[in-house]
């Protein structure tokens, strides 16, 4: 049942502050650049404080001690969920990132309403992100390798990709075919995004489709599965990687665990849909350990880059 | 099982329908089926019965009339419950009515032949085509097999490989979309589920052959793209087509669902035909007959019949460069967003 927590969560719950350890969160400062530099970073993935508590060992840990160690657990190596931005100053090197495609933003082609509008939705996530939707791109050098990095980002709707997600990606794929350079690709998202309807569903498509012509150019794609990876984007881009990668104990799926328990009325097998599991069932190449993530990458970009 | 799926909004017109086979069955007509509604003029005149002659009349015209009405003003929850009605024609059905000559082809070469996913070669009219659609099954025993049309990888695979044969011999596709969505099961995800789709999504855009596709009844996420990448989408009058089924987009949206919210839901997604066909996603709506596909499915079959005709011919005639062009363009062009909006956005 762990899967069912972990997959309906956005934030490890009982581990937001640390349990009366003072603080507030230091957030690293960054000189505005762009658009997106221009609001402070919500803490939506990791809980503010300075001490916090791991939600797989139980552990208490030091923030500073987390942030060096990739926002890994010192103890168990419990994989916490990243941000896009701590995820690509974590994979380049330092000041080789490039930001490519920014100023996107989503409109509301259907005017969906729930229960709340979706420009509520939208309004509110940027204005708690500082980020426009939920995929950054670029191009920078990954241990001297040069290309084209992009990122799905857990901060924005858990991300859900819509249309301008779908729009960086496929403009990834296409840079990356024009300029010739390896795309990295790391997945962490819902799935499509509900609040636009049947374009987000039309998103796999074309993303799926710039990825055959990236493939008869051949271009290198390696994709990178990091939890949670399900619905829409696992069934497009995300599974269409040359190589395919996924960090230890990710949930990486289609459907849902809780969808599948409610069709099949069974408990689900012990560490169904985690990387472990999909690297048993020939659905991934290699589980790699975040820490681990930079040189592997490097390493393949040298057997299959053009 | 029947009463399970009697639609709420049709309850007029069945209580017509009850009061008119009735009175067929006082005038001593066996009618094994309902009238067609406009035709009631037929009837043998019997001697006795004029009374009851004008009466029936009456009540078949009042009862098109209701029906034409009850139609014309479905809201997205109906259209959905339409599209699920369990005599709506499935893809076999329009298999037997559009096409000739169907050469069933079965099996993915590597695990299994799902059911739920129909292929082979057949005629429409004087051309030959692959045909390729989900089936949801019509007894309980065939629905048990095709999990009410929802696919596993092997179908999915499946359908790719008779694709794949078809492009051989430039052999146009056509695909009958009809499911509630992509089987969600233990072997479907050790299986590759969302590998399967994602293949059949990048293969089937760069598919050297002409690829149409009819929305039929349920167009279900992921499951029912994974067999529409095509050149031209057409799309049943009373189909749906979106990202998620209302009940799915209630339960996460409105944290559950019910009668209420699956009607929001089914509202908000903007899933009818004619949503589909503003939003640019379907090129054309396909006209059902009055009361839906499962009134009169031969008639449904004709207009998808005439549909592939007037289309097939000027793609099976284009360039193969252009029309997978043609094809990458219609959707690259997909989606709708903001380029440099003012900064800094306003915050909540
Ligand atoms: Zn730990």
């Amino acid at each position: 049942m762990t899967q069912l927590r972990t997959a309906a969560i956005e934030t490890p719950t009982g581990a937001h502050a640390g349990n009366g350890v003072p603080g507030s969160g230091a957030a690293p400062a960054s000189q505005p650049r762009t658009w997106n530099d221009l609001k402070e970073p919500r803490r939506a993935v990791i809980p503010e404080g300075l001490w916090l508590r791991c939600p797989s060992c139980q552990g208490m840990i030091y923030r500073k001690q987390l942030e060096t160690n990739l926002h890994c657990c010192p103890d168990c190596q419990h994989h916490f969920r990243i941000g896009a931005r701590q995820r690509i100053d974590q994979l380049t090197d330092p000041g080789t990132f490039e930001p490519l495609f920014e100023g996107l933003s989503p409109a509301d082609p259907l005017g969906f309403v729930d229960l709340k509008t979706y420009a509520e939705r939208v309004r509110a996530e940027q204005g708690k992100s500082g980020s426009l939707d939920a995929c950054k791109a670029g191009v920078g050098f990954i241990k001297g390798r040069q290309a084209v990095l992009t990122v799905l980002d857990l901060e924005f709707m858990m991300g859900s990709m819509g249309s301008v997600v779908g729009e960086i990606v496929t403009r990834s794929i296409e840079a990356a075919a024009q300029r010739r350079l390896p795309l990295i690709l790391v997945s962490g998202s819902g799935g499509a995004r509900m609040q636009e309807a049947g374009l987000s569903l039309m998103q796999m498509a074309k993303t799926s489709a710039a990825l055959a012509r990236l493939d008869r150019a051949g271009g290198l794609f390696i994709s990178v599965l990091t939890d949670p990876t399900t619905g829409g984007v696992t069934a497009s881009f995300a599974m269409l990687g040359d190589v395919i990668l996924a960090e230890p104990r990710a949930l990486i799926g289609f459907a849902g665990p809780r969808v599948i328990q409610q069709t099949i009325r069974q408990s689900l097998p012990e560490g169904f849909q985690r990387s472990e599991y999909l690297l048993e069932a020939g659905m991934v190449d290699r589980v790699v350990p975040r820490a681990q993530l930079r040189n592997e990458v490097a390493r393949l970009i040298d057997y299959a880059g053009m | 099982m029947a009463s399970l799926y009697t639609l709420e909004f049709e309850k007029p017109v069945l209580a017509l329908e009850r009061q008119i086979d009735d009175l067929q069955a006082q005038l001593a007509r066996p009618t094994p089926s309902l009238p067609a509604p406009a035709a009631p003029q037929e009837a043998q005149p019997l001697a006795e019965a004029p009374a009851l002659e004008r009466r029936l009349a009456d009540l078949c015209a009042q009862h098109a009339a209701l029906l034409a009405e009850t139609y014309a003003r479905l809201s997205p929850w109906e259209t959905v419950r339409v599209a699920r009605h369990p005599k709506r024609p499935q893809t076999r059905d329009y298999i037997d009515r559009v096409c000739t000559d169907f050469a069933e082809l079965h099996g993915d070469r590597r695990f299994g032949d799902d059911p739920a996913m129909v292929t082979g070669f057949a005629r429409v009219g004087g051309h030959k085509v692959m045909v390729v659609g989900h089936q949801k099954g019509r007894t309980t025993q065939e629905k048990v097999a095709c999990h009410f049309g929802c696919a596993h990888p092997e179908g999915y695979r499946k359908a790719l490989a008779k694709m794949k044969l078809a492009e051989k011999y430039r052999v146009p596709v056509v695909t009958f979309v009809d499911t509630p969505g992509a089987y969600p099961g233990i072997g479907a995800e050790q299986r590759g589920q969302a590998e399967a789709i994602a293949v059949n999504l990048r293969e089937m855009s760069a598919l050297r052959t002409p690829v149409l596709s009819v929305i039929i009844g349920e167009g279900g996420s992921g499951g029912a793209l994974g067999i529409a990448v095509a050149d031209r989408v057409a799309m049943l009058q009373h189909a749906w087509y979106s990202v998620i089924s209302p009940e799915g987009c209630a339960a996460i949206l409105w944290k559950h669902s019910n009668e209420q919210t699956n009607n929001a839901a089914a509202q908000a997604l903007r899933l009818t035909a004619q949503d589909n066909l503003r939003l640019g996603i379907v090129d054309e709506v396909l006209p059902e007959p009055l009361g839906g596909a499962h009134r009169d499915p031969t008639a449904a079959a004709a207009a998808i019949q005439r549909w592939i005709l007037a289309t097939l011919p000027a793609l099976k005639a284009a360039d193969p460069e252009a029309l997978l062009a043609a094809r990458y363009d219609r959707f690259r062009a997909m989606g709708r967003y903001i380029e440099n909006p003012p900064v800094p956005v306003p915050v909540a």
